[in-house]
């Protein structure tokens, strides 16, 4: 099978439903791009990764300090979980419940390891979707609308 | 053969979460709603027209520039929760009939029935989906012949204090009734015909 944009397009998001990195929540955002909102996907996608790196950016800052406002932390997790939610990454937003678990218990360590894991999930993610997009893109360059 | 224009419905959308409201967005406009999003419940009442301090006399339904049909909120929000904004609304005399919808990304039956209890006509757990949409014109149709027939009985009965105390107050409250009463005139039989053809 020929290495088109294409070809590689439909292997990465199979892949990353076969691993579990997406569910069919990301199923729906495909079906509602068309024609009049041909950037949709591409768009919410963007808005997630962002949305993403700020919050870990704050969650890495109140895990610092001495003293954990675990309400605060526990925020921003909700916040993480309910846009990973939305664009259909199931992987990082299971990982954001276990996140709350610890936040409930308090607990420094666990908090952080899971924020470790999370981190890391969330790059791999944005790393897969940054492909997707240039993929898209490139397509949309063969084929313009 | 002259087709009909209608006024699509327009939906008031409130969450905090910005790839949240590009998704509601695209929901509702794929489903041929006209959308407002606002990032906050105080930002939604002030789209509303409704202010802070919720002084009767300084609201008036013509501070609405484009009617809100339904208005579709987040639930956890920072400041005013969705909870919190679905109780204004049902305490202002003149919004109290648009129906409100919330969202959740949590299952918590006592939250939903609070809401529902308070008067949210429909609670969607997130993300909401393309199958969510189909349930929130129901809504806005019954809540127009609710508001046709008030307009009925308004029309009917000389003494209408069940609204307000103040007397300038009713008397800009009856122009715009009379104003939405053309506004339902025109729009409900649009919308009917809209229904046997669909």
């Amino acid at each position: 099978m020929a290495a088109t944009p294409m070809n590689q397009l439909s292997a990465l998001v199979n892949n990353m439903f076969a691993t579990g990195l997406l569910d069919e929540q990301f199923q729906q955002l495909q079906m509602l791009q068309d024609a009049s909102a041909p950037d949709f996907v591409s768009e919410v996608v963007t808005l997630f990764c962002d949305d993403g790196e700020r919050i870990i950016g704050e969650l890495t800052k109140l895990l610092e300090k001495s003293s954990v406002d675990f309400d605060r932390v526990d925020a921003f997790v909700h916040q993480l979980k309910g846009s990973s939610a939305s664009v259909g990454a199931q992987k990082v937003k299971n990982t954001c419940i276990q996140f709350r678990e610890f936040c409930q218990q308090k607990s420094r360590d666990g908090c952080l390891k899971t924020l470790d894991s999370v981190r890391t999930e969330f790059y791999d993610l944005r790393s897969k979707f940054q492909t997707l997009l240039q993929l898209e893109r490139q397509i949309q360059g063969f084929y313009p609308k | 053969m002259a087709v009909a224009t209608e006024t699509p419905f327009h939906v008031l959308a409130v969450d905090d979460s910005l790839p949240d409201r590009k998704l509601i967005e695209r929901l509702l406009k794929t489903s041929s709603f006209q959308v407002t999003t606002v990032d906050s419940g105080s930002k939604a009442l002030q789209f509303l027209g409704l202010h802070d301090e919720d002084s009767p006399v300084s609201v008036h339904a013509d501070q609405l520039d484009v009617a809100v049909n339904l208005i579709i909120t987040d639930y956890c929000m920072p400041g005013m929760t969705g909870y919190d904004l679905l109780k204004k609304i049902k305490e202002s005399s003149f919004l109290r009939d648009i129906p409100v919808v919330i969202m959740s990304s949590e299952n918590i039956p006592s939250r939903i029935n609070r809401c529902l209890e308070e008067g949210a006509d429909e609670f969607f757990l997130k993300p909401v989906r393309l199958s969510d949409m189909s349930k929130l014109k129901p809504h806005i149709l019954k809540s127009r012949c609710k508001e046709h027939n008030h307009q009925e009985q308004h029309q009917q009965s000389d003494s209408n204090s069940s609204e307000s105390s103040n007397p300038t107050n009713n008397s800009s409250g009856d122009s715009s009734n009379s104003r939405k009463r053309k506004a339902a005139d025109d729009e409900i039989l649009p919308q009917t015909i809209r229904l046997r053809h669909s």
